[in-house]
């Protein structure tokens, strides 16, 4: 009998996984004992992080994108439809397509989207750099942008890639610099809670750089109206902020199908160690659709792979899975154009800051390249 | 007999690290009305900081904390 592996999803969580169980399960694959598929509702994987650099035109979109084909292992099967209806007792998904699949193991890696409708005039008054078309709207309204007041506010939480809006503060003032318009530019940062990030550490670290670099900084700031017409932010805390040019971390929420198979009310339920879901048997969730206390980060989803493929791999064999995941989290902060620092953490860890450096940022920027041997299951 | 509120709401943002469980009562607190009254359950020791904090700066109102085995449960009334 064969077991079937389902992957709900090509992003990087879901190839890292499926190339990962093809390379522990190659043998059984051959005879016919494994079978694994990757489901998609397209062809293409996106590699988000590049959509930071597309504003400022060190990247474009197209460039960011591979076929799924090119990058999954020639045993894992791709099949490009959508899930519509997941049903954990009798082990089977439903398909657009009308065919529902059976499962084995299920392992869901639908990610995070953006709800940007949560929030009152934020989709017709903000700008974000989440999406491709978003990004892309953003770049042209930056390139003309000369004068006034740049406002990035972080009003979803949690979301995609943690340090990207420090990111592209810390990027827009040294842009703006270069290009001799930071003068008649003020930038503001606003975070929801009582500092500039989550982790107490990057807040501290972040903090006196916001100073240094003019960039105002506003706490305890949650976005509940954007009013396009006067181009003014309203929060819940009673405040007020005009804005010239308003760039927002959207509100992310996740796939429904999460909250109708009853894995969770958004994110899915699981064990931050095993990343087993708990309300249901043998369905798994990886990346950012998993409710784990780290990042929804792109390391995160790539180290959780690793991990979900050799606990599946270990239940086909008929042994006892004993990999765990621990929380590992690995993120670049640009700091600048030039410049980049990076911070690496655990479950319950507070990461140690260090100094920004020419070399991290040409890391990054080679990482950027070589993320696809990450998504082939080769780095 | 027990001074502890009794909730119209209960969120439990046990196992999440900060800011989760003060980003879920944001969060709830948007959704519900005023005069609602939210028990916030946390084992983030954090959130004994961080929740009244924003209680004050959004003004809503606290209304006790108690310690509750390994985790502690936050009453807010919203205004």
């Amino acid at each position: 009998m064969t077991e079937e592996i389902v992957v709900v999803g090509g992003g990087t969580g879901g190839t890292v996984l499926a190339n990962r169980l093809a390379d522990r399960l190659e043998p059984a694959i051959e005879s016919g004992d494994a079978h694994v598929t990757v489901i998609n509702d397209g062809e293409y994987q996106y590699y988000k992080p590049a959509y930071l650099y597309v504003p400022f035109g060190k990247k474009t979109v197209e460039e960011a994108k591979r076929p799924l084909s090119d990058l999954l292992d020639r045993h894992v099967e791709l099949r490009v439809d959508r899930v519509t209806g997941l049903d954990t007792d009798a082990k089977s998904v439903s398909l657009e397509d009308g065919d529902d699949m059976a499962y084995d193991h299920l392992v869901m890696a639908t990610g995070a989207t953006l709800d940007p409708e949560e929030v009152p005039g934020l989709a017709e008054g903000g700008h974000h750099f989440y999406g491709p078309e978003g990004t892309e709207s953003l770049r042209d309204e930056l390139a003309d942008f000369e004068e006034g007041h740049l406002v990035l506010s972080v009003i979803g939480v949690p979301h995609m890639c943690p340090a990207a809006p420090l990111e592209f503060v810390f990027m827009a003032d040294d842009w703006l610099r270069q290009r001799g318009l930071r003068e008649d530019i003020e930038i503001t940062y606003t975070y929801p809670i009582q500092r500039a990030h989550g982790l107490q550490s990057v807040a501290d670290w972040a903090t006196p750089k916001l100073a240094d670099r003019d960039i105002n900084l506003e706490t305890f700031f949650n976005a509940e109206r954007v009013d396009p017409e006067e181009q003014v932010l309203e929060t819940m805390e009673g405040n007020e902020l005009d804005y010239d040019l308003l760039v927002a971390i959207p509100p992310h929420t996740a796939s429904e199908l999460v909250s109708e198979a009853g894995l969770g009310d958004t994110w899915v339920d699981v064990d931050r160690a095993t990343l087993e879901a708990e309300q249901a048997e043998d369905v798994y969730a990886i990346g950012d659709v998993a409710d784990v206390p780290t990042s929804k980060a792109g390391s995160v989803a790539h180290y959780e792979a690793g991990v979900v493929a050799d606990r599946i791999a270990s239940r086909v064999r008929g042994q006892t899975p004993t990999s765990v995941y621990d929380g590992k989290t690995v993120c670049f902060i640009e700091t600048g154009m030039d410049e980049a620092t990076f911070v690496e953490f655990g479950y319950g860890d507070e990461p140690t800051m260090r100094e920004p450096s020419k070399p991290v940022h040409w890391a990054k920027l080679g990482y950027n390249e070589s993320y696809w041997l990450t998504a082939r299951g080769l780095l | 007999m027990s001074d502890t509120p009794t909730p119209d709401v209960e969120i439990d943002s046990r196992g999440a690290t900060c800011p989760g469980p003060l980003m879920d009562l944001i969060g709830k607190v948007k959704e519900v009305e005023a005069g609602t009254t939210i028990e916030l359950l946390t084992s983030d020791e954090g959130s004994k900081n961080d929740v009244p904090e924003w209680l004050d700066e959004a003004g809503h109102e606290l209304l006790t904390i108690e310690a509750v085995d390994d985790h502690w449960a936050i009453y807010v009334e919203t205004t």
